[in-house]
């Protein structure tokens, strides 16, 4: 059988193979059918279909880098607008004239933004960041990107799903991008969304129509998701190429797994969640609402509700979703700092038993965020001890990759930098974790910059380092170019610095009680002290997003004036992915699959400086990995 | 089938268990709140009317119909297996009509959507669930509509088998839910 035949996977004839083509595109039965045939664009037809190609293109490779790149975009809307309200807060009598001329006239009067704006503001930037970025655009980026190309596979298990994921997204972005330019502007109710403020309608400005163009967006988010989770899973444990057994999976792909397992396990209950919290707003029920009344509105007609409800709900997501965020960041950086130490991963074993660990006790710590809403203290220490034990787990992969990197002959790349960024900002942000972990600490530090620091390291940061150091190391595998060394060096140093410019201080902010999303401590006599570091923080925050800015620019610049990738294997890495021509096509590989008779991470191995996984095991060699 | 091609198939049905598995977990949240808020207190026990009764019956022979549209497709009697899965898409619209005079006759009672959530729970699971046998119904008229043409094609075959897991697993939803919803939990 020719090789064309196998990546066919067809019986038809090929002469008929560019009229089915179509069909399959039309094919309205997407929900339950799978594409059973693939690879079969040749790049000739490719180069005259711009459409098919560039936007509603089914090849995974390409829908990586649409996930990435409209993910870039996000982040530098989301970024940018904690500068803005960062301004709020370090400088609050500097006039800002261009909001007006952005979002109207009304929400900063003389240049001097709103509260309602300030609402608005650290919602967007919550969701975006932690939505649309760090979970679309990190999972969606390298689950896209990597799996078939590390497992082996022309292609996902359903293209056409896959694309659908992405569109979905797409749609649910628009949806929230309009929602600014509402009169009444975009939700202004935090990110997390909780009721009675984000019930009824009339409690608030950011609780009008923008608060239904959040839903209706996270509603669209959560099907891509769901479609984008199912396909990696599904293709993961089903169209792995011979050899590839799961002993012998990259880290990223398991990690990208368990990812898609938990996202599959808690975005339905944020739906659940959303459901209801649509009829409390629109149809006069009572689910999370009791008794209320408004001043200069009076008293609301709904009766037998229970706002602690939508937290339980919103928090056996929210939990899992911390982990949907910061798992494929694990992955990449295993991965970089194996290749980039020239020695083999330390524990494989264990570093795949924690990451299941750490998912399964995800589901079982929820109430931890809840732990001064009147809860039951005997149920309190219960969620006390489960959420103290992800510190085990948290610690064996904290110990394997420092032991990875010890002593090793490290290859500097920028990609590897900010692999060890990475663990630096989940060591100092899982330590305050733990403080928060329990509930007797939890209740003075609850709802300050205390929580504010701590999530922004463990999660935001160092999920972003993750997302950095699987752009530069994968770059040249999606565009054929290296990115910029130099710009890349200056790019880390400015943002890891930075970063804990920013979010250091707020720990003793916390301490000290000042209360999050608070539009000024103006009012308090007893915070006025951190005027000063305020200014601080908020010039940290300003050079830190510039210099992503550096970052955008070199990862354009790099797109077309890179220095070219000449050889197949740049990075003289074990994986499989860079077994595929240097522009590889739909398909992925041009003769049959490779197949693999090891494990990833032969580095240093008997003397040899790495050892790929399609090398077949010596005669009387054993495995490395225990 | 090539190798490549049966991995597709399993990865197929595989997929398809995943999709089911979301669902459940969306009703899994929705009937935990359900439990947790009755636990609460001030809770309005609805009597489920008759006309749930009915649609009742009438998803469980959906399902019988569509058993025997699928093995009379496998053995090969073409016309006896349109009659039958069409059968089975009537049953499927019945049902929902009944869900509907359900809805209308619990509102006749008093208990509005908007009133105690008790109600509020009944009236917001089914109109979900029924989103999913809506889901179902297009899905099946498309399944119908391709194999129902007389050529064998063992294609075929796996797609209504698929087709059919997802409305068994719609109808043991509902079975689920009418029971849970007569349950005193507290
Ligand atoms: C040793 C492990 C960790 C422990 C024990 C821990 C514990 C906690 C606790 C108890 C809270 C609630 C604090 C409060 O609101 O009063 C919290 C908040 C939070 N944690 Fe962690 N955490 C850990 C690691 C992580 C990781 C790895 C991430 C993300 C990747 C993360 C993300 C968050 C977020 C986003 C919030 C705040 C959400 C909000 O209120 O807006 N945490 N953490
Ligand atoms: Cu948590």
């Amino acid at each position: 059988m020719s090789t064309k035949d196998l990546h066919h996977g067809h019986s038809e004839q090929h002469a008929g193979a560019a009229i089915t083509d179509h069909v399959h595109y039309q094919d309205t039965e997407g929900v339950i059918r799978f594409e059973a045939d693939h690879g079969h664009h040749d790049s000739d037809r490719n180069k005259k279909n711009f459409i098919h190609t560039y936007i509603f293109s089914t090849d995974h490779k390409m829908i990586g880098k649409q996930f990435l790149i409209t993910g870039i975009i996000w982040a530098i809307i989301g970024g940018g607008l904690s500068n803005i309200f960062r301004m709020q807060l370090g400088f609050p009598d500097v006039p800002l004239h261009f909001i007006g001329t952005i979002f109207g006239d009304k929400w900063a009067p003389g240049g001097k933004m709103t509260p309602d704006f300030y609402n608005m503001l650290i919602t967007m930037h919550g969701t975006i960041l932690v939505f649309f970025v760090l979970t679309a655009g990190l999972s969606g980026t390298f689950a896209n990107l990597l799996i078939p190309l590390q497992i082996g596979a022309r292609d996902m298990a359903s293209p056409v799903l896959n694309m659908l994921s992405y569109w979905f997204f797409f749609l649910a972005g628009a949806v929230m991008f309009t929602s600014f330019f509402l009169p009444s502007g975009a939700a202004g109710v935090s990110w997390v969304f909780y009721p009675p403020l984000s019930a009824i309608r009339s409690a608030a400005v950011g609780s009008e129509t923008g608060a239904d163009f959040w839903l209706i967006s996270m509603a669209l988010f959560i099907v891509s998701s769901l479609l984008g989770g199912l396909n990696y899973i599904t293709t993961i444990l089903n169209l792995r190429t011979k050899g590839m057994s799961m002993s012998k999976l990259p880290l990223t792909i398991w990690a990208l797994l368990i990812t898609a397992i938990l996202g599959l396990l808690s975005f339905p209950v944020l739906l659940g969640a959303a459901i209801l919290l649509i009829f409390d707003r629109s149809m006069g029920t009572s689910f999370y609402l009791d008794k209320i009344y408004i001043s200069g509105i009076g008293a609301m007609p709904h009766e037998g509700g229970n706002p602690i409800l939508y937290q339980h709900l919103f928090w056996f997501l929210g939990h899992p979703e911390v982990y949907i965020v910061i798992l494929p960041a694990f992955g990449i950086v295993s991965e970089v700092l194996a290749v980039n130490s020239r020695k083999p991963i330390f524990g494989y074993r264990a570093m795949i038993l924690s990451m299941l660990a750490i998912a399964a006790l995800a589901f079982f710590v929820w109430a931890h965020h809840m732990f001064v809403t009147g809860l039951n203290p005997f149920v309190g220490s219960v969620f006390v001890f489960l959420t103290l034990l992800i510190a085990i787990p948290s610690a064996i992969k904290v110990f394997n990759w420092i032991t990875t990197i010890w002593r090793a002959n490290i290859r500097y790349t920028p990609a590897m930098m900010f692999s060890v960024g990475f663990v630096s900002l989940f060591i100092s942000g899982g330590l305050t974790g733990i403080f928060l972990g329990n509930s007797s600490i939890d209740i003075q530090l609850h709802d300050t910059y205390f929580i504010v620091a701590h999530f922004h390291i463990v999660m935001g940061v160092a999920a972003f380092f993750g997302m950095f150091a699987g752009v530069y190391h994968w770059f040249p595998k999606m565009y054929g170019r290296f990115m910029n060394r130099t710009i890349g060096f200056i790019h880390f140093w400015v943002t890891f610095v930075g970063s804990y410019c920013i979010f250091w201080p707020m720990h003793y902010q916390g301490m000290a009680g000042v209360p999050r999303r608070y539009y000024s401590h103006g009012a308090f006599e007893s915070f006025n002290k951190f005027g000063a570091l305020s200014e601080f923080i908020t010039i940290a925050a300003i050079v830190v997003f510039l210099a992503q800015l550096l970052f955008v620019f070199n990862f354009l610049y790099s797109m077309y004036r890179g220095k070219k990738v000449t050889e197949l294997n740049p990075w003289k890495s074990n994986t499989i992915e860079w077994t595929t021509p240097i522009h590889p096509g739909h398909g992925n590989w041009d003769g049959p699959l490779p197949e693999v008779h090891r494990g990833p991470y032969d580095y240093g191995k008997d003397g040899e400086d790495f050892i790929p996984q399609t090398v077949p095991m010596r005669p009387g060699e054993t495995t490395h990995h225990g | 089938m090539t190798e490549e091609n049966k991995k597709q198939a399993g990865a197929q049905r595989f997929g398809l268990y995943l999709g089911l598995a979301t669902i459940a977990m969306l009703f899994t949240a929705l009937t935990s709140a359900y439990i947790v808020r009755m636990g609460a207190g001030n809770w309005l026990f609805v009597k489920m009317p008759f006309q749930f009764w009915i649609s009742t019956a009438i998803i469980i022979s959906s399902s019988i119909t569509f058993y025997f549209a699928k093995t009379s497709h496998r053995s090969g009697n073409i016309s006896k297996y349109r009659m039958l899965v069409w059968l089975t898409f009537i049953l499927g619209i019945a049902f929902i009509s009944f869900q509907y005079m359900g809805w209308l006759a619990i509102a006749k009672t008093g208990i509005y959507i908007d009133g105690n959530p008790g109600g509020s729970f009944i009236y917001v699971i089914s109109m979900v669930h029924v989103v999913h046998v809506m889901l179902g119904l297009v899905l099946l008229s498309i399944v119908a509509i391709r194999t129902s043409i007389k050529s064998y094609n063992p294609d075929h075959i796996y797609k209504i088998g698929l087709m059919a897991t997802y409305w068994h697993f719609v109808d043991f939803l509902w079975i689920y839910l009418f029971i849970f919803f007569q349950i005193k939990f507290f």
